[in-house]
């Protein structure tokens, strides 16, 4: 069992950024929509309103990943976050903005404070996407790390093909994953531009995605792997047939089906190195040389085993609470704040 | 400057800044949590405007808390790899468990609670904000557990260089813990009742300086009686309860903070004699405790500084609790460290250039001095304030002075100044040390580490330039945001959190009916 615990707390780590990608992927989605698919200010409230009540719960997938890592893998942590320095910095920086701009949008009743804070939470939105899929993706293709598992090069040594292609993929991921929710998710005119973009979008969408998928795969997969890739392609034409014949939900499960098959493909790929050093395969970061203790593994295991069954249940309720359909109509009127 | 100063002026300065959020968003929540309580235990229309108007407030804080909190998660593995590397082992678990166990239930319960008014049945309205303000206190408690772990190590051993958890049960019950968390969750509650104070002050100031309220002879408030909408007799209610919480809070977290300090002083005499030897700028042994003391306090050589002026016997009461024990000053503590850990930084290459470099023990003084006076100073005279406050509130208003109103209104900085001075003075005494050894016998003595060798190796001077820049202008740039929203909605009154209170004063108001139940209570 002892021996067993970093790779179940690598499966762990990798459940947890699916999360994070399935749920923050529809609502960083929905943030790059704000300007590229919304046209009024009442669409872009929609629009809002639909992630209003669930993005900040589907964030703490992401701070739950890291601080996973940090406890789980201390060395792939530290060497994964310094290597990648300006990238993380600007993510953080990223999603500063965007959480402070769902929050404080509607807090005045200006076309000129909106139209800021659309801009901050469409900025927000595609660098964290970008600056995920980047992230991720070079923790399965490598990066210049010494023995000691520090970045050999500049600041800039992560621009790379990998980086580009996971950054493509996350980006049009949640676009694609955020209309699949706005079909479900809203109703009236809204709905229907949304499901015929995505029609359209679907296809070209999970390209980048199922080819990091593939490169990964190529580069250190096994039969099953390939068979898991095979399951992620067919989940992505499943979605784009289920979303041509208006079953709304099966196609939003499809997609996420298929970026949950797409990751455990790569995570799979990947195992056991969690960080591979392309100066010398003497330096890769595996799941035994970069693990904790097996003691704090077994202690973090409980902690998992309780905790996140019960996250699960919660915000399951919490999207059952919010599961109304939210359009134009249901948007108040914006209420101006004076002084008395 | 190097990489390591610039690494450290940036966590300096985006952790003050979370913290000027955090405890705001603890003792606010708290207080907002029981005034919703009350609302649904009498059902008072009071407390409803008090929950919806505070509430309004609390959120536009929570979330800069929320942003800003993410840069934490991360920023140990950005500047401080080797730091991660040495301890992440133990100091991850609560990390980790902040996240999954408490962080998940505060952001999952506070959007139910934010858009669940009228969607949810009352009580799991109530629920869902009181699981997100427990949580939060939480929160607070395992981020205790890993910052106090770096100032008393213990259930670990070193096992290759780093640190390996062996006792679980010791980590989480440290004791500078336990007593720096109660200490904490006071520290906020003082910000809370300050806030409450001040700004229920300004708004009984300017209902009588409206003509709303007038005072009789023997200086009783006579709330006026004709209709104001919103600023009838319940929005007098509103403010005068708000002020008398306001202020029994504040007197109640002056005494939790007064105690639970001093049973963090008698720890850290023990545990971080050197902390306590220069937040006294104490340079012989002795007894007293400095008022004032004078010298050129940065000059780090100690025998420059003359106390003025001590309090005979204090010290040794703060750090042993009687009023004889000699408290060991830097002169006797500098060769003590100097031969226990060492005289120069050892020839390793994890420090990098700063191998062999000889060892500053002594942390500025300027600012352990009076990191530690103005904490305790600005707390004091806050529970002072709002003594007085709550004399003068007992006949129901507040005098028509403007000065006094704006006073009250400053006050609300004196509990942040003291949170900042607090941590700033435990985080700086702590120096060179990133994790302190340990002297007494319940910590772990050859636990260790300097600063020095914390900071990530790969990263260069140059982006940690660009990011100290990015974030301290976007912290500052996002701060007046906050400030000004804060002031736009305390000058609005109960009205800007409860739009349909002015909708009812104004009849022709165009909003679109209430009873719809297709229209959101609460939207973006």
């Amino acid at each position: 069992m002892t021996e067993l615990l970093p790779t179940i707390w690598f499966i762990l780590i990798s459940v947890l950024w699916t999360g994070f990608l399935f749920l923050e992927g529809f609502d960083l989605g929905v943030g790059m929509l704000m300007k590229l698919f919304a046209r009024t200010d009442r669409e872009r409230r929609v629009l809002l309103n639909t992630v209003g009540p669930v993005w900040d719960g589907n964030e703490v997938w992401l701070v739950t990943a890291v601080g996973a890592t940090l406890a789980a893998f201390p060395l792939w942590y530290a060497s994964l976050l310094s290597t990648l320095y300006l990238p993380f910095i600007l993510v953080l920086l990223a999603l500063i903005f965007r959480a402070v701009a769902f929050e404080y949008r509607g807090k005045m009743n200006s076309d000129q404070w909106r139209r800021r804070w659309d801009l901050a939470i469409f900025l927000g939105s595609f660098t964290a996407a970008a600056g995920i899929g980047a992230a991720l993706a070079l923790t399965t293709s490598g990066l210049p790390l010494n023995e000691n598992g520090d970045r050999v090069g500049g600041p800039f040594v992560w621009v790379t093909f990998d980086a580009f292609l996971g950054a493509a993929a996350v980006v049009l991921f949640c676009l694609a994953h955020a209309l699949a929710f706005l079909v479900l998710k809203t109703d009236g005119p809204i709905r229907e531009r949304a499901r015929k973009l995505l029609i359209r979008l679907l296809p070209l969408a999970v390209v980048p995605l199922l080819l990091w998928a593939a490169t990964v795969h190529l580069a250190g997969g096994t039969v099953w792997t390939g068979l898991i890739l095979a399951v992620a392609v067919a989940a992505a034409a499943a979605s784009w047939f289920a979303e041509w014949s208006s079953h709304d939900g099966w196609g939003f499960i499809w997609l996420g089906a298929a970026l949950a098959a797409s990751l455990a493909c790569i995570f799979g790929s990947a195992y056991p190195v969690v960080l591979p050093s392309t100066l010398s395969d003497a330096f890769n970061l595996t799941v035994e040389n970069a693990s904790s203790s097996p003691y704090t593994l077994g202690l973090m295991s409980i902690v998992a085993a309780v905790g996140v069954p019960l996250v699960l249940a919660y915000q399951g309720w919490t999207y059952w609470v919010f599961r109304k359909r939210v359009t134009e109509k249901s948007i108040p009127d914006a209420h101006s704040v004076s002084p008395l | 400057m190097e990489a390591l100063e610039i690494a450290r002026w940036q966590f300096g300065i985006t952790t003050v800044y979370h913290f000027l959020m955090v405890p705001l968003t603890i003792g606010l929540g708290l207080v907002v949590a029981v005034m919703q309580t009350l609302w649904y235990r009498t059902g008072k229309d009071h407390y409803l405007r008090m929950t919806k108007f505070w509430g309004k407030l609390f959120l536009i804080n929570f979330i800069m808390g929320v942003a800003t909190g993410l840069v934490q998660e991360f920023q140990f593995g950005l500047a401080w790899s080797e730091y991660s590397r040495f301890v992440g082992d133990v100091f991850g678990a609560p990390l980790a468990m902040e996240a999954l166990l408490a962080f998940f239930v505060e952001s999952t319960f506070l959007g139910l609670w934010i858009f669940g008014w009228q969607r949810l049945p009352k009580v799991l309205h109530l629920g869902a904000l009181w699981a997100a303000v427990v949580a939060s206190v939480f929160s607070a408690y395992f981020i205790i557990v890993a910052n106090s772990w770096m100032q008393h190590p213990v259930g670990v051993e070193l096992v290759d260089g780093r640190a390996r958890m062996v006792d679980a049960w010791a980590v989480f019950t440290n004791n500078t813990a336990l007593v720096a968390f109660t200490h904490t969750i006071f520290g906020a509650l003082a910000v809370a009742g300050g806030f409450l104070l001040g700004i229920a002050w300004y708004h009984l100031w300017k209902r009588r300086r409206d003509g709303l309220d007038t005072v009789d002879g023997d200086g009783k408030v006579v709330v006026g009686t004709d209709t104001f909408g919103s600023r009838g007799v319940i929005d007098h209610q509103v403010w005068l309860r708000s002020a008398r919480i306001g202020a029994v809070v504040a007197l109640i977290s002056f005494a939790g903070t007064a105690v639970s300090g001093d049973l963090q002083a008698k720890l850290m005499f023990e545990q971080q004699p050197m902390k306590m030897a220069a937040a006294e700028a104490a340079c012989h042994d002795g007894t007293g405790f400095s008022v004032l003391s004078v010298g050129n306090l940065g000059s780090q050589d100690c025998d420059d500084i003359v106390a003025v002026f001590e309090v005979p016997g204090l010290l040794s009461f703060l750090a042993n609790g009687d009023f004889t024990t000699e408290v060991k000053g830097v002169n006797t503590l500098l060769p003590e460290y100097k031969e226990q850990y060492g005289q120069t930084l050892p020839d390793d290459p994890m420090y990098g250039e700063r191998a062999g470099m000889s060892i500053d023990y002594l942390p500025v003084m300027e600012v352990t001095y009076w990191g530690f006076r103005i904490m305790i100073g600005f707390g004091a005279l806050a529970a002072f304030a709002a003594l007085v406050a709550l004399w003068i509130l007992r006949k129901g208003t507040v005098p028509e002075s403007r000065w006094l109103m704006r006073l009250a209104v400053f006050g609300i900085l004196a509990p942040f100044g003291a949170n900042s001075a607090g941590w700033i003075f435990t985080e700086m005494g702590r120096q060179p040390f990133v994790v302190a050894p340990n002297p007494d016998p319940s910590g772990i003595d050859g636990v260790f580490m300097f600063t020095a060798a914390a900071v990530s190796p790969g990263v260069s001077l140059a982006e940690l330039v660009f990011s100290l820049v990015a974030l301290t202008l976007v912290y500052a740039v996002l701060l007046v945001v906050e400030v000004k929203l804060l002031f736009t909605y305390v000058r609005g009154g109960v009205a800007s959190a409860m739009p349909e209170l002015a909708a009812r004063h104004d009849d022709d108001s165009s909003s679109r009916g209430k009873d719809d139940d297709d229209v959101l209570s609460f939207a973006y």
